[in-house]
């Protein structure tokens, strides 16, 4: 496999890693050249409109709803005590979303690989035929299943009943009702009391902000980890299989990092529009879900203050940013760590045995 | 039989219309070097592939040391597997590659250590432990899947073609070290091969497939010699076919008759009575190729038959010779002793006599 991490992740003696440094490994000049291209692009649509952004937000708002003098004014406005709320329940909803899109795609994406090219195709296309519809609609149509007469809601109320129904079986719980003379009163009337309150509604809640985002999100985490399983190696599955692994041993320790790369997108594909959404929010999240997202389009376009605006994108870039680098970092120094120590280990035995 | 070390019962495997493996019954004892040979497509996979519980087979059991191991899923026993492209990990070091088995048993860790480090020394890749396979030579790689495979002592260690990837001069090389590998562990290995020359190398006993079937299984010196069939004779080495009849039986001899060709004589081991239709299979080694016919008190009885040469193919060791005989070609190899001094040399359109002795050819039963 050429696999840039695997290849990065070695560590040779060090002669060796000095001769490859200087060695023929380092681009060329007619590499550089090529790379222009993209590397125009990417300065163009993303480094100098982010620079710009990161500007905006040490002038004052003008007027007009443009972008006044220089100022330090737009941070000092920043302290707003809501923020710190609203940043930590965007990043809590982010990482949720992430993680239950991943957790769905892998299965889907092993087993779509594994389908024949027929079925393939087939159903590679089904997970792409939602785009064909417009986004609003679609999550329009999620506002009406959760609405409390929509039928998902209902069905999830009678689930709630039907629990409360299993529960009055067990002896402990039932007793106190049967002896009662207000059958209300006891713990199953109080459980029944709660379902039949509001505080079920799925509409307008965190919940059905996460719920509809992996909806939404759910086709770009399986895109890029069944590209990466389509190029998996599947005969390694049966490898580990051979040595003694059971399925899902194996498909965590053989399969999952075989195709790391592909849920480092797929992290990424979620991740980062999950951050920045306000749709979604906006229209199933009610007063108690509003994120950053909405914030950002609130200031921008209700109070038409672009300078606070960019300061709460660059929070938000920082509080996700400082973290991840600080992951990486961590990581890095782990798996370095522990390489270096086995490596040391390896000598110390060897040298043990020439010793006997 | 059940109480042999691993016994294929009557395995039958289908593919749809296609009958990849047809009532094969083997019997392999503990500690030996067998060798499964055969065409391309004749099922030697799918066996091993039964054995390693990856396919199921229609009928059949398979038994290992007297356990049914046919209904058992791959990690439920103790059989391994080297694949034809190695399959290691590419996520893993080396060092983890060969660990993997050893980890799943929950070995302790001071064990799993000893073993991996004492197989890295024995296939000679101790200072190779933390690369990845990726970092590696085709040949490396080879050693590090048996290695991975053997560490944890299998009963039994299926090798499928684990050296088709390999370039002549490394195969001859890892030839040499699979051997030496068998007799350090002394575990039982299954070897698929297309390669008659690995085959013959290495195995105690050969089964010669064909078509999904067992053609002959044998020790390699009794396929190569004496072959159960047709097929088998043409499928290891080269050989020439005379097809005829026997004409009449002297003692232990018989004469066969061959349409356009003068009767050959040959040894009759199986007692075949006039009549029978037979394939004379004579390799080529065993033709001599002579100017002058041998000496009458030399040849008595042998077979000898004026020629012309048609081709000659230096090889090296050998010069093959293509010979016009009647109406029929045959081929020869010669060996070379001090070439250029004391033969009369033998060029194109020369006329020629080919010779063997009866003893020399083998007969089977034509279908
Ligand atoms: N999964 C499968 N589905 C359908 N047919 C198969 C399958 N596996 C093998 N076959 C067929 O079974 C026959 C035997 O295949 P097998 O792989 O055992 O051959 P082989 O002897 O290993 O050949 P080679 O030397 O080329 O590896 C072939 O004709 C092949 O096409
Ligand atoms: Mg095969």
């Amino acid at each position: 496999m050429t696999d840039p991490a695997s290849v990065s992740r070695e560590r040779p003696p060090m002669s060796k890693r000095m001769a490859k440094d200087t060695g023929k490994n380092r681009p060329g000049k007619a590499e550089w050249l090529v790379t222009i291209p993209s590397f125009a692009w990417l300065m163009l649509f993303f480094a100098i409109p982010a620079l710009i952004v990161l500007l905006f937000t040490f002038h004052a708002k003008s007027a007009n709803g443009g972008v006044g003098p220089w100022s330090l004014s737009t941070w000092r406005e920043l302290v707003d005590p809501d923020y710190p709320a609203i940043v930590w329940k965007t990043l809590r909803v982010s990482f949720k979303v992430t993680l239950w899109c991943i957790v769905l795609a892998l299965p889907c994406s092993y087993a779509i690989a594994r389908m024949n090219k027929k079925w393939r195709g087939l159903v590679a296309g089904a997970i792409m035929l939602p785009f064909w519809t417009s986004f609003v609609v679609r999550v329009f149509a999620w506002k009406t299943m959760l609405h409390p007469e929509g039928w998902l809601q209902t069905c999830y109320h009678a689930w709630l009943h039907f629990k409360i129904w299993l529960l009055a079986w067990i002896p402990g719980v039932s007793a106190p009702a049967a002896q009662s003379a207000n059958p209300e009163g006891c713990l199953l009337g109080l459980a029944r009391c709660a379902i039949d309150n509001a505080s079920t509604r799925i509409l307008d809640s965190e919940a059905a902000v996460v719920l509809v985002s992996v909806y939404t999100f759910l086709p770009f985490a399986i895109m890029p980890i069944y590209t990466a399983a389509e190029k998996f190696d599947f005969s390694l599955m049966e490898a580990a299989r051979d040595l003694g692994a059971r399925s899902f041993y194996a498909f965590r320790k053989i399969f999952i990092p075989g195709i790391r790369q592909g849920i480092v997108s797929a992290v990424l594909m979620v991740f980062i529009p999950v951050i920045g959404s306000y749709v979604i929010p906006q229209m199933v999240g009610g007063k108690d879900c509003l994120l950053i997202g909405n914030k950002i389009f609130e200031r921008a376009m209700g109070n038409r203050n672009i300078p606070h605006a960019s300061a709460l994108s660059v929070l938000m870039a920082i509080s996700v940013l400082v973290p991840m680098g600080l992951a990486v970092w961590w990581k890095s120094r782990q798996t370095q760590r522990s390489r270096r120590r086995m490596e040391e280990d390896a000598v110390r035995r060897a040298e043990r045995r020439d010793e006997r | 039989m059940k109480e042999d070390f691993l016994v294929f019962d009557h395995v039958t495997k289908r593919f749809g219309a296609l009958t990849a493996v047809d009532d094969v019954s083997l019997s392999i004892t503990k500690g030996e070097f067998f060798s499964l040979l055969g065409p391309s497509g004749c099922g030697k996979t799918t066996l091993l592939r039964m054995l390693g519980g990856f396919e199921r087979p229609d009928s059949g059991r398979i038994y290992l040391e007297g356990r049914d191991i046919t209904d058992l899923a791959p990690n439920e026993r103790r059989v391994h597997t080297v694949f034809q492209n190695y399959a290691l990990f590419p996520t893993m070091t080396i060092w983890d590659n060969i660990a993997f088995s050893l980890k799943l048993a929950k070995k302790p860790k001071a064990e799993i250590e000893e073993s991996v480090d004492s197989i890295l020394e024995m296939i000679q890749m101790s200072d190779h432990a933390w690369k990845y396979p990726n970092q590696l030579s085709g040949g490396q790689k080879q050693r590090v899947a048996i290695a991975r495979a053997l560490v944890d002592r299998p009963q039994v260690l299926l090798l499928d073609e684990p050296l088709a990837a390999l370039d002549l001069k490394l195969r001859q090389h890892m030839l040499i070290e699979l051997d030496t590998i068998h007799d350090q562990v002394g575990i039982t290995f299954m070897y698929v091969t297309h390669d008659q020359g690995e085959a013959m190398s290495l195995s105690d006993r050969i089964a010669v497939i064909n078509k999904g079937r067992v053609e002959q299984l044998d020790v390699p010196a009794k396929i190569y010699e004496a072959p159960a069939s047709r097929f088998v004779a043409s499928f290891i080495g080269d050989t020439n076919f005379f097809s005829g009849e026997i004409a009449s039986v002297e003692g232990d001899y018989c004469t066969i008759k061959v349409e356009g060709f003068p009767p050959i004589r040959a040894y009759n081991d199986k007692n075949l009575a006039p009549g029978q239709k037979v394939d004379l299979s004579v390799r080529p080694e065993k033709i001599r190729v002579t100017i002058n016919p041998p000496l009458p008190e030399k040849g008595a009885g042998i077979n000898v038959f004026p020629s012309k040469v048609r081709d000659i193919v230096y090889q090296g060791v050998y010069t093959k010779y293509w010979l016009v005989s009647s109406s029929m070609l045959v081929s020869a190899l010669k060996p070379h002793s001090r070439f250029l001094l004391d033969q009369e040399a033998i060029t194109w359109n020369d006329d020629v006599f080919v010779w063997w002795h009866p003893d020399d050819g083998y007969m089977v039963e034509a279908k």
